[in-house]
């Protein structure tokens, strides 16, 4: 046998790789009986594939040959021969008279072709953006329900608190479908006080900042050194003010939440006086301020 | 007859085997002579090299785990109710997405290791590139004629932000589901065509219509994988045609590698490092929990959380967002741009398009248009390095915005004032990092050239009367730093001056 360069680092190696076969086995083993256990399958797979690592490294840095090698680097620009790729290129123009014609026509092909290529996408897409971004199911008389869909009694709220609704007999996981509700004390209620009957008020739960969904509410629990009631949204912490039909007094949002004008019906049930005042949703070319 | 082949078989060495072998396959293939530049290929060491290494890897891990996942994921929206070994969500309304992301998490065996360490190779992919790049920009080894590879790299790094996000947007979970709402928001807020296009992603307004996760999935595993490893492909290639830069040492020059052969020695290293990565992963992956969604539950267009902290690279945007003054860009009625638009398209737009041109503008700056393929050490040229640690340091600072909820809950600052406190110093901390970092590299500089620099003491010295006396030195005013020239020890402090050691 050839003299060693690093007998103990044959040894690591062997040591390291008998070990990586036993972690292996053990995952094996782990996969068969207990392969939902995902600490001891990451483990033993994790400590099989380190193993090995170890043994490579100690391979690489100790047992192999270690000498160190110089070479040139390669020469990129070879001149004569970039002239007669040039030369080349130009030299397809010989004996061709229709040159122009020939161009010409290539466009109208590549034209057509590129027209062609993209026109599928038209399939992708509906040409009544603006009709889709602003629907909503909300109309005048259309009652307020709860997640399982009960009606929501005017009763069951107090000043401080809050509720996801939705309209009756509606897709709940339409953009324009759920509102936030919440209930201040009439005398809080500074703006379009005819919309919030008993201080109740009802705003899109969908944020104007980013679509996300509004849902933190701060009631005041002291007032002198508590901030007003707001609705907050968390993923990027727009504040609404509720007293001021939700204006932006915090946060990134460029407009008020949508606002639900409600109403109270016979049955003291909580209805929709109107459609949405305010575009639902994030900004876009299609929103006007002021709507 | 059988015993007599046996013992021919013995008698012909390995050499006669292994050459028997590489015979078969140059036979067909013709590729010997590629084999042997691949053996030869030198390496420079140094540490700094790994990363990308450790991105490359990461990304093997992502492909075989990716695969065992989508085995058992059901990308769509169809809704169910859970039924399976998660006692908590039994009853719960969910669409099939979810449902089978919960089957891969408590049925599949050893589906919850698997996706973990599909989660947590994603993030370390995309720390790898981002190190990487940086490692390449504060060398110096983005200049021609690896310019055009810095593209294909930078090109990278984008691609793997947009398959970790769209990744960890498919199992509809709720946190999956806000991200998915925000990039909604963004996507509509593009000036004039934002609207038309949220509408043909989504294929409808948010959540989007059947066909959406259908795209996004096709997006995550078939799409953006290939891109990502066509470009790979590309940079490796390029890598070694052009053969790995080189700091400047002992032997090494412009037109030369020094450095350690692929065979033997590199292979297993590399190897090595593959093994080590991997380890590191599956252990990650097996040991420390990463994106749990079944305590996040099902996503609805009307749910949202508190404290919801998207993936470490979508950071820098959530802060962006988060710390822009509340207005939608209006002229008269018209939004021209929602808010979101300047967070999560103008910032990134900025950033990676500075990042892109860099070559270009350090061309026209230095006016050094030659091959380079050695390297700087961030010393050597202290405008850039000002200006890439005053730019990461600008991205860095709205990273760290991107958890000042989390700052309140842990430390306590109040949210509002962070916010006017990240704004300021986003703005600020660049330019104190720019001067502090160019005097820095500066003072580097001159001191190594010049030791003595700003020395002065006392010399003792014996008069000829057997007398010691005193005398003050004081050397070098250091008027000429950053010359690059390194006089020696002699001439700059004179013969009978004292010396350093």
């Amino acid at each position: 046998m050839k003299q060693s360069r690093s007998p103990i680092g044959e040894l690591v190696v062997v040591g390291a790789l008998l070990a990586a076969g036993a972690c292996a086995v053990a995952f094996v083993l782990l996969y068969v009986f207990d392969s939902l256990n995902a600490q001891l399958l990451g483990l033993s797979l994790g400590l099989a594939l380190a193993f090995l690592a170890l043994a490579c490294v100690v391979a690489g840095k100790k047992v192999v040959d270690q000498t160190k090698g110089v070479e040139e680097r390669p020469e990129l620009v070879q001149e004569d021969v970039e002239k007669e790729v040039a030369e080349k290129t130009v030299a397809l123009r010989e004996g061709v008279s229709r040159r122009k014609l020939i161009i010409g026509a290539g466009a109208v092909a590549g034209a057509g072709l590129g027209v062609a290529a993209i026109a599928p996408l038209a399939s992708l897409g509906p040409d009544n953006v603006s009709e889709i971004l602003k629907a909503s199911p909300w109309r005048k008389g259309v009652p307020l329900v709860d997640d399982s869909g009960r009606p929501l009694s005017a009763d069951q709220f107090e000043v401080g608190s809050w509720t996801t609704a939705f309209p009756q007999n509606a897709d709940k996981k339409a953009l324009g479908a759920s509102v936030v509700v919440v209930q201040i004390l009439e005398s809080e209620v500074l703006e379009n006080k005819q919309w919030a009957p008993r201080g109740i008020m009802a705003y899109s739960k969908i944020c104007t900042h980013a679509g996300c969904a509004i849902s933190l509410f701060r009631y005041p629990t002291y007032e002198p050194t508590s901030q007003p009631p707001a609705l907050v949204c968390p993923c990027h912490y727009s504040t609404f003010d509720v007293r001021k039909s939700a204006e932006v007094v915090f946060g990134p949002a460029g407009r008020p939440l949508p606002q639900l004008p409600l109403s109270i019906d016979a049955n003291n049930n909580i209805v929709a006086a109107g459609g949405y005042v305010g575009n639902i949703g994030p900004a876009w070319w299609g929103v006007r301020k002021g709507t | 007859m059988s015993v007599r082949r046996k013992r021919r078989r013995r008698e012909v060495s390995d050499e006669e085997t292994v050459t028997d072998a590489v015979r078969f396959v140059d036979e067909r293939l013709g590729i010997a002579p590629l084999i042997r530049a691949g053996m030869n290929y030198l390496f420079p060491d140094n540490w700094t090299f790994l990363f990308g290494e450790i991105a490359l890897y990461s990304f093997i891990v992502l492909l075989v785990t990716g695969t065992y996942l989508a085995f058992f994921f059901d990308p769509s929206t169809a809704q169910t109710t859970y039924t399976g070994a998660y006692a908590p969500l039994h009853g719960v309304r969910m669409s099939d997405a979810y449902n089978s992301t919960l089957g891969i998490v408590f049925d599949v065996p050893a589906g919850l290791t698997i996706r973990q360490t599909h989660h947590w190779a994603a993030l370390v992919f995309v720390v790898a590139m981002v190190v990487h790049l940086m490692r390449i920009f504060f060398t110096g080894a983005f200049r021609k004629p690896r310019d055009a590879n810095w593209l294909i790299g930078v090109t990278l790094v984008a691609l793997g932000i947009v398959e970790g996000f769209a990744g960890y947007s498919l199992p509809d979970d709720l946190l999956s589901g806000m991200g998915l709402a925000i990039a909604y928001g963004v996507v509509l807020s593009i000036p004039f065509v934002g609207g038309q296009l949220a509408v043909l992603i989504w294929d409808g307004n948010f959540p989007g219509s059947s066909a959406f996760i259908d795209r996004l999935f096709i997006v995550h595993v078939f799409i953006v994988p290939v891109v990502i490893l066509a470009l790979i492909g590309v940079h490796l290639t390029l890598v070694a045609r052009l053969k790995h830069s080189q700091f400047p040492g002992k032997g090494r020059t412009e037109r030369n590698v020094v450095g350690t052969p692929l065979w033997p020695a590199y292979a297993f290293r590399a190897l090595g490092m593959l093994f080590a990565t991997a380890a590191m992963l599956f252990l990650l992956g097996g040991l420390v929990q990463i994106n749990p969604v079944w305590q996040y539950g099902p996503y609805e267009p009307w749910l949202g959380t508190n404290g919801a902290q998207p993936d470490w690279y979508m950071g820098w945007l959530i802060g962006a967002l988060r710390l822009m003054p509340g207005f939608d860009f209006t002229i008269g009625n018209a939004t021209i741009a929602g808010n979101p638009f300047f967070g999560g398209i103008l910032f990134p737009g900025v950033v990676f398009t500075v990042l892109y041109l860099w070559p270009s503008i350090e061309r026209r700056i230095t006016k050094d248009r030659r091959r380079h393929d050695l390297l700087d050490r961030p010393r050597d040229k202290p405008w850039r390095t000002a200006f890439g640690s005053a730019f990461f340091t600008w991205i860095f600072t709205i990273f760290v915005a991107g958890a000042a909820d989390r700052i309140l809950v842990d430390v306590g600052f109040p949210y509002e004032g962070q916010v006017i406190f990240f704004r300021i110093l986003a703005l600020v901390l660049p330019v104190v990092v720019f001067f502090a970092v160019y005097y820095v590299c500066r003072e580097l500089k001159a001191s190594e050239a010049r030791p003595l620099r700003r020395w002065y003491g006392t010399v003792v010295r014996r008069a000829p009367d057997g007398s010691y006396r005193e005398i003050p030195v004081q050397i070098d005013s250091g008027a000429s730093d950053g010359n690059g020239s390194r006089p020696t020890e002699e001439e700059r402090v004179g013969g009978d001056q004292p010396r350093s050691d």
